[in-house]
Order: C-alpha cells, then structure tokens, then sequence
C-alpha cells in the first residue's frame, strides 16, 4: 500500500506518512499559501503542486531531487484582437488562468507528457514534465466551448483528466459545465460523450444534453477502462461503454450528490462516494459523516460510517480530496474543516490522522517522499 | 529614469528590488523591469500582459487607470509603486 499522502489545503502542503503502525504529518511546504492540487507522476516520482497566490496569480512548482522549484505555469495566448466573448453572466471570459483544476501524467510512452485542466476551461500540455505548456486549442477554440458554463464557480472548468493506459492518445475531459469530452488522437480533434446524463436544474428542453451536464468528477478503473464513473450534480452514473452512454444510479440513500468519486483500479464495480445533501446546503445529512461503497456496479451501496463522526459534522469534501491508493485497499479523504481520515480497509474503518488542518482541497496518494 | 519599488508581500514569492528603469509608459518601464527580473512578471501581469485583479500601480502617487494596456504617462524620474490592493476587511 502507499504510505505517503499529499495534503493539499487553504494554508499549505502537508506530507503525511505511515510510519511504524500509524500516520503523522512529516512535512510542511509552502506554509500560508493555497495549495490546490498536487500529482505525483508514478513513470518517474516527480511531484507537482499547484498554487493560488490570488493577487500574484496561479503557480506551478515540482519536487525533483533537490526539492521544490517553480517550473512554468499554463498561460493562455494573446486573445485575438476584437474577439468578443462573453460568460452567461455577460461578463468577458478572460484568457488567463484563473485556477489549476486538474493535472494528470500521460502514457508511459509519452514519459515527459503531463496534462493540466484550467479554470475558465483550457486545457493544457506539457511535453516535458512541466518545463513548458502548450494550450489545447482545438478544444479551446471548438465551436460549442461556448456553452460551457460555469458550475459553483463562476466560469467553466475542467476538472478530471483521464488518460487511457490501453492508449496514451485517448483522452477523456471532464468540465463543470460542459459535460464530458474525448479525443482518440492525443488532443486534436473532440467529441462530446455522455448521453444519458441529466441535469435536472436545467429546463426540460435541455436536461439531457450532454453539454448541459455538470459532471462533479470522473473516474475510471484502471484495469477495466470501459468502466467509468460519474459523482454528478444531481446524480451517480456509471458508464461500461468508455463514456459513450451512462446509466443513471437513482436508490442511492443517504443522498446522490456529493463532489468526488473514485474507483477500485482492479475492479470496476467498486467505487467510492461521499454523498451530502444537495445541493445549496452541501452538508452530511443529519450532521452524519459517511462513505458510500459499491462492490456491484452500483446496484446496492453500503454506508459506512465507523470511525467517522456521526453527530454535528458538517465537513465537505471537495472533488480531488477523496483518494485510493494503487492497492484499492487503502483510502483516505480530507476535508473544508481540516479533518483527515484513512481507511486500511475499503472503507470498513477509518482512522482520524488530523482534525486541525486548514480547508482540505486535494488529497493524493504517493510513494514515500 | 522611474524608480520601481514593489510591495513587500511579492518578495517571499519572488525577489523583486527597488529598480530604475526607462520609458515613456507604464508598459514600457514594466517592459524593462520584468526583462531583469522576468520571472517575477507573471505575479503581477495577466496571461494577456495586463495588471493582475489586485494589483494596483500608483506613479507619483496617483493610480494608474489602463489596467489592461498600460498606457498611463511615465515621467523620466517616477516614482512607480506596484502594490497589492487590499481586498475585504
């Protein structure tokens, strides 16, 4: 099992080991700052951070063996002139990176390659471990981007990046909102996946239009990657079709909604949720923090809750702070009030690590640091 | 030549000294600035090479207004302060 996690929260980076039978925070970096995701890149241990300066913009930096330097950060290229675009609120998108929402290692024949998904909606590639970044522009620039709205933020975002293991060319996006987006061929050309989805905040003319949906994350098995995924606004959907069709999960107690999901990477019909009550409270239900599990592609979910407080918590967890180690044996999940728990055993039982971080953003399982 | 002094919040993140540089404009001593301190640029510039949200550039004390450009008039001994603008209570 892995025995390091990166804790990404509002006020700084957190290590935390296991160490001689228990986990205990070995390392702070960038103490203060708003560290909003991390990737570990398992072809060749390099770790990166995102960073939100706020007033000084957004950062990269990358751990190499002499520890963390900043390394190129995506930015967008010059907006051509009298290009006019506006967000659904009529205000100009802006070409600027407003926030690092998803990073993602390639193949292992691309070893240098490494994906970045942005606020307000870019995608970004690096061929060269983050040394530099190239926009996507045929995603950026396809003609129904602009319906690509913004979800609990103001502008759209893309979130999850899945790359096929079978295929380092094939490549799945996930956006809020925007739906879900493939290409075969490494980032030139798109195609919208995702029917059967419904989003049932929009008017009835639109609620199944796959570029309407609000995927909240997506997540693939690693070893069966026609099965994937979907933790959705208003929703559970679970795809066997590589994306192409989802069938939605409705008896799902103590609520469907929630932000993350992830997948057992042997077994496609185990996946993990952390459901709360949708949507303008964003809350457990009853003040009962719980994880859902399914081991059966979804037919029935159990409810675990041991170890976990089940009175007066009103933690949220965020889309990237639910993790599963390469094992699908251990989890762990953080969370707004700076809770940390893992599970050694799928969930059964969790174990607190800290309850006194910072707002909890992105959760990553490593190797040891 | 302007003197630039940056705001003492930007120096954890990046080394940013008092420096003198030339220019007519806001965007040409900028320009300069940021060719001897280049990695400091994107802190305080935009993807598309305008001011950050919250960055706010006073010469001689006044605010400049073209956020976007950096058209506001330099004379050749400004005073140019680049500050963070302080935002909520």
């Amino acid at each position: 099992m892995n025995d390091w996690l990166w804790v990404s929260t509002r006020k700084g980076l957190f290590g935390v080991a296991y160490r001689g039978g228990s986990w205990r925070i070995e390392r702070t970096d960038f103490l203060g700052d708003n560290v909003t995701l991390t990737l570990t890149d398992h072809r060749c241990g390099r770790t990166y951070a995102a960073l939100d300066h706020g007033h000084f913009g957004v950062k990269l930096h990358r751990f190499d063996a002499d520890g963390w330097r900043e390394i190129a950060s995506p930015v967008y290229p010059p907006r051509p002139p009298g290009l006019e675009e506006n967000d659904m609120w009529g205000r100009p998108i802006p070409w600027s990176t407003q926030k690092i929402w998803a990073l993602q290692a390639g193949g292992v024949d691309v070893p240098g390659e490494v994906w970045c998904g942005t606020i307000p909606g870019g995608v970004f590639r690096s061929p060269d471990h983050g040394a530099s970044w190239q926009l996507v522009h045929s995603l950026w620039e396809h003609p129904m981007r602009p319906r690509w709205m913004g979800g609990g933020m103001d502008l759209p975002g893309v979130h999850s990046i899945l790359v096929d293991p079978r295929d380092s060319r094939c490549i799945w996006v996930a956006v809020s909102t925007g739906g879900i987006w493939y290409t075969a061929d490494a980032g030139e050309s798109w195609s919208q996946r995702g029917d059967g989805m419904r989003a049932e905040h929009m008017p009835v003319e639109s609620m199944h239009d796959p570029i309407a949906q609000d995927v909240h994350c997506l997540a693939q098995c690693a070893a069966a990657p026609h099965r994937m995924w979907v933790q959705h606004h208003n929703g559970i959907f679970v795809s066997s079709d590589e994306g192409r069709h989802f069938t939605e999960l409705t008896d799902v107690a103590p609520s469907a909604f929630g932000f993350p999901v992830v997948v057992h990477p042997v077994d496609p019909d185990t996946a993990w949720f952390v459901p709360e009550i949708k949507d303008e409270k964003r809350i457990p239900r009853d003040g009962r923090l719980v994880v859902n599990r399914t081991r059966d592609g979804g037919r029935s979910f159990q409810t675990l809750r041991e170890g976990l407080p089940q009175q007066h918590a009103y933690d949220v967890v965020y889309r990237h702070a639910l993790a599963i180690d390469d094992t699908g044996t251990r989890l762990a999940f953080g969370s707004t009030t700076g809770n940390l728990w893992v599970s050694d055993d799928q969930g059964d039982r969790w174990i607190n690590v800290a309850h006194t971080l910072p707002p909890i953003y992105a959760v990553r399982f490593s190797e040891r640091s | 030549m302007a003197k630039v002094t940056f705001t003492a919040n930007i120096q954890r993140h990046v080394e940013c000294p008092e420096v003198v540089a030339a220019g007519a404009t806001l965007r040409e001593v900028l320009d300069r600035v940021f060719e001897q301190h280049l990695r400091a640029r994107s802190y305080f510039l935009d993807d598309q090479a305008g001011l950050r949200t919250h960055i706010a550039v006073f010469i001689d004390g006044q605010l400049a207004l073209d956020r976007r450009y950096l058209t506001d008039p330099v004379a050749p001994h400004s005073n140019i302060f680049v500050a963070q603008a302080l935002s909520g209570g």
